[in-house]
């Protein structure tokens, strides 16, 4: 059998806008991932620390806040200095059109503006992840 | 009765024959364009309302007269007639400084209130120097640390004549201090000063999710405002029990309607066991509802909403005061409708909305800009939100009779609807014990989420267009629109400033009412005496809540 995609949605900073990740957490686990959802107000920290625990092929983090020029980098940062070389990051949320090239060349993968498709979102992660050993 | 009886059959009788004689050769000839109609809260809508549908519905008992009991059709007698809706935009950005030239503008504008938007420091009860607000510094709304920031932020806004909302919940007995203080230093009385607290903190746990204590020491710190208010500041809202938020985190109309009724009873529960006469501080509690697309459904909300109130307040609080059963309410359009793309098509679902809120009978509104989905609004897309009520308030003819949608078959049927589906919820509340324990429980946060889901999902079957977004998208959009962008330095300059304000101030004095405040909070004593007194002291927003989370501890969400 296939070994399941395993994904971290996480909530950084103070930003308390849930719908959409929690949206998406079920969405991701309906197309039969394994999702863990950290919960609100996570640093980078807790969120790198959790993402080795849970050793996830993908962390995807909600950000609607406008906070995510500090935040995502640095989470992108700690997941490499924690060996997660393959651990893709993913952003959601609301990010100007002119910080995505930015964020791309900081390591985030993609960045999915409101309005996505959660299909879109599944699609995309089995295209990209592959599922480690 | 027979009589009622045999017209009732009368009016099926009259429903079923149109059927047979009209409806069926047309359905054959052309079917509909689909099986289920459907409101933006997935209710189904039926292809006609007519007499057969309201016959359970009395004038006298269920609609009545504007300003008469039950209220359904408005709390004023003159509707709109004498006196406009409050159109209060919220606004909120960067310094102290840059939000006090918008509230400037908007006021010049032709805007008639105001309501302040924080940014998370300050909506979770840090200053801008902490280290959890590194990036988050004047983004969501402005930042506002000490009094020394709420002075700047008033500036040359007399206090005794602008009334302002302030959209602030955990924290929200040290803003209101703040407020005070600087009311104060203008020389406005606090018996004359108006305006409104959000300071609705069951919302919070159920939508909002900017919490800091546990609920029932933050329920304490809300009934100590309403004591507080009711003494010293009789004309000011101490609450404004919020729908709006639970609807954007994915209500139905009908969860909006309950829960938001659901919480206010349980605040008034709270006020009359803190021993307040509830003909006294009750007419001082007003509401805040969300206006969504679907133009119907949201009116009959606020009729229901009325509706219900004056009859809870009756029957479950035996209040006397009419003012007591006046549902009074703030609306504001539905951000979460709005979208990044083709941005400029928000500007008409924008005014649609609003016009929901007008015909509902809203007493103060305000319209989303068309970059909501992008950034916080532009001077230019604020504007064009303003101007959007003035054209309602001024063009259409919907402000010059009272409550136009009164007697639809549609509208007086959606309308008893609602208010059965806001019953049933209260019914499965009470029998958890009340709004406090079903938050504990995880129901309201349970039911909301799932409604999230479902119309996510309808979204992506298609069943609920969004244009733009699900048909008639564009590859090529036109026109790109400016943004906000809001200045990284914003961190330092407020940083600087509110060392400046530590080094200024008299420690001593400080530390004291410090400790005052910790006094208050551990015997169960009514903190805002000693939260204005730390405020005075430039104690800031941190240190007093700090002191609060030392006594009350932390909340922890959940899991569910
Ligand atoms: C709903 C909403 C709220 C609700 C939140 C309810 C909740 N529990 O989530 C309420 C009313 C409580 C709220 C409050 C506030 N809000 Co608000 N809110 C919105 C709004 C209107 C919609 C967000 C939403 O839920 N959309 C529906 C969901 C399904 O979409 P989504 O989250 O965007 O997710 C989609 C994609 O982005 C992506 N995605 C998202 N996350 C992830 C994660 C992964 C892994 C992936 C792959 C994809 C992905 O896929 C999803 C599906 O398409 C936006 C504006 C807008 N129209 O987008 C403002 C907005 C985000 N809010 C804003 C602000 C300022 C606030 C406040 C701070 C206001 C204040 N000063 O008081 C408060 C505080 C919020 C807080 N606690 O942090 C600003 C942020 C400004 C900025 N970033 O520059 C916005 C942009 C509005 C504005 N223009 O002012 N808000």
């Amino acid at each position: 059998m296939e070994k399941k995609i395993r994904v971290l949605v996480a909530k950084p900073g103070l930003d308390g806008h849930d719908r959409g990740a929690k949206v998406i957490a079920r969405a991701l686990r309906d197309a039969g991932m394994e999702v863990i959802y950290t919960g609100l107000r996570q640093t980078p920290e807790m969120i790198a620390a959790a993402a080795l625990q849970e050793d996830v092929d993908a962390v995807g983090v909600s950000i609607l806040s406008g906070a995510h020029n500090t935040l995502c980098p640095r989470i992108v940062q700690l997941l490499r200095e924690n060996g997660m070389d393959d651990c893709m990051v993913l952003v959601g949320g609301i990010v100007p059109q002119e910080d995505i090239p930015k964020l791309k060349e900081q390591g985030v993968s993609e960045i999915f503006l409101p309005g996505t498709s959660t299909e879109d979102i599944v699609k995309f992660l089995r295209e990209h992840v592959r599922p480690r050993e | 009765m027979p009589e009622t009886k045999e017209i009732a059959s009368q009016a099926q009788a009259e429903v079923e024959r149109w059927e047979q004689e009209t409806l069926a050769p047309a359905l054959n000839k052309r079917p509909e364009r689909k099986k289920r109609f459907e409101t933006v809260s997935l209710d189904e809508v039926a292809r006609l309302y007519t007499p057969a549908d309201t016959e359970e519905i009395d004038f006298e008992r269920d609609i009545s007269f504007p300003g008469e009991f039950p209220y359904t059709r408005g709390i004023h007698p003159t509707g709109y007639r004498g006196k406009l809706w409050t159109m209060r935009q919220f606004a909120g950005f960067g310094m102290p400084e840059e939000t006090n030239g918008r509230f400037k503008y908007l006021l010049k504008q032709g805007q008639t209130g105001l309501s302040v938007a924080y940014d998370l420091p300050t909506l979770m009860g840090y200053d801008s120097d902490s280290p959890l607000s590194e990036g988050e510094v004047g983004k969501c709304g402005v930042a506002v640390s000490s009094l020394a920031d709420m002075e700047i932020l008033f500036d040359g806004i007399p206090l005794e004549e602008v009334t302002v909302s302030q959209t602030i919940n955990a924290p929200a007995s040290v803003l209101l201090a703040m407020y005070l203080v600087v009311a104060e230093k203008q020389n406005a009385d606090w018996k004359r000063i108006s305006g409104t607290l959000q300071n609705d903190i069951l919302k919070e746990y159920i939508a909002q999710k900017e919490w800091i204590y546990p609920i029932r020491p933050a329920m304490k710190l809300v009934t100590d405002t309403f004591e507080f208010c009711t003494r010293h500041v009789p004309r000011y809202n101490p609450i404004s029990v919020s729908g709006y938020h639970i609807r954007e985190a994915g209500a139905t109309a009908i969860q909006e309607l309950a829960f938001t009724l659901r919480d206010g009873i349980e605040y008034v529960e709270w006020g009359a066991r803190a021993g307040l006469d509830v003909d006294e501080f009750v007419p001082r509690i007003s509401f805040f509802f969300n206006a969504h697309n679907d133009f119907f459904e949201e009116i009959a909300k606020y009729r229901a909403a009325r509706r219900i109130w004056s009859r809870v307040m009756r029957e479950r609080f035996n209040a006397k005061n009419p003012r007591t059963l006046q549902l009074r309410f703030h609306t504001q359009t539905a951000g979460v409708s709005l979208t990044v793309q083709q941005p400029l098509n928000n500007i008409v679902r924008v005014a649609i909305q609003a016009l929901a809120g007008v015909l509902g009978g809203t007493q103060s509104l305000h319209t989303d800009a068309y970059d909501e989905a992008l950034a916080l609004p532009t001077d230019r897309a604020a504007l064009i939100a303003l101007r959007t009520q003035q054209i309602i308030s001024e063009e259409t003819g919907a402000a010059n009779t009272i409550d136009p949608l009164g007697g639809s078959y549609f509208v007086e049927t959606l309308t008893k609807k609602m208010e059965d589906g806001a019953l049933d919820y209260f019914q499965k509340i009470d029998a958890m014990g009340g709004m406090v324990e079903a938050i504990e429980k995880g129901f309201p946060q349970r039911e909301i989420q799932e409604s999230a889901y479902q119309y996510q999902k309808a979204v992506e079957r298609g069943d609920q267009t969004i244009v733009g977004v699900n048909k008639y998208q564009m590859s090529e959009e036109p026109a790109e629109i400016s943004t906000l962008v809001i200045d990284e330095a914003v961190r330092d300059l407020q940083v600087a400033r509110l060392e400046q304000t530590r080094t200024r101030r008299d420690k001593g004095a400080v530390a004291n009412a410090l400790e005052k405040v910790k006094k208050a909070a551990r015997d169960d004593e009514n903190t805002m005496p000693a939260t204005i007194e730390a405020v005075r002291a430039y104690a800031t927003l941190g240190e007093i809540c700090d002191a609060l989370r030392d006594v009350y501890g932390l909340y922890e969400e959940p899991a569910f």
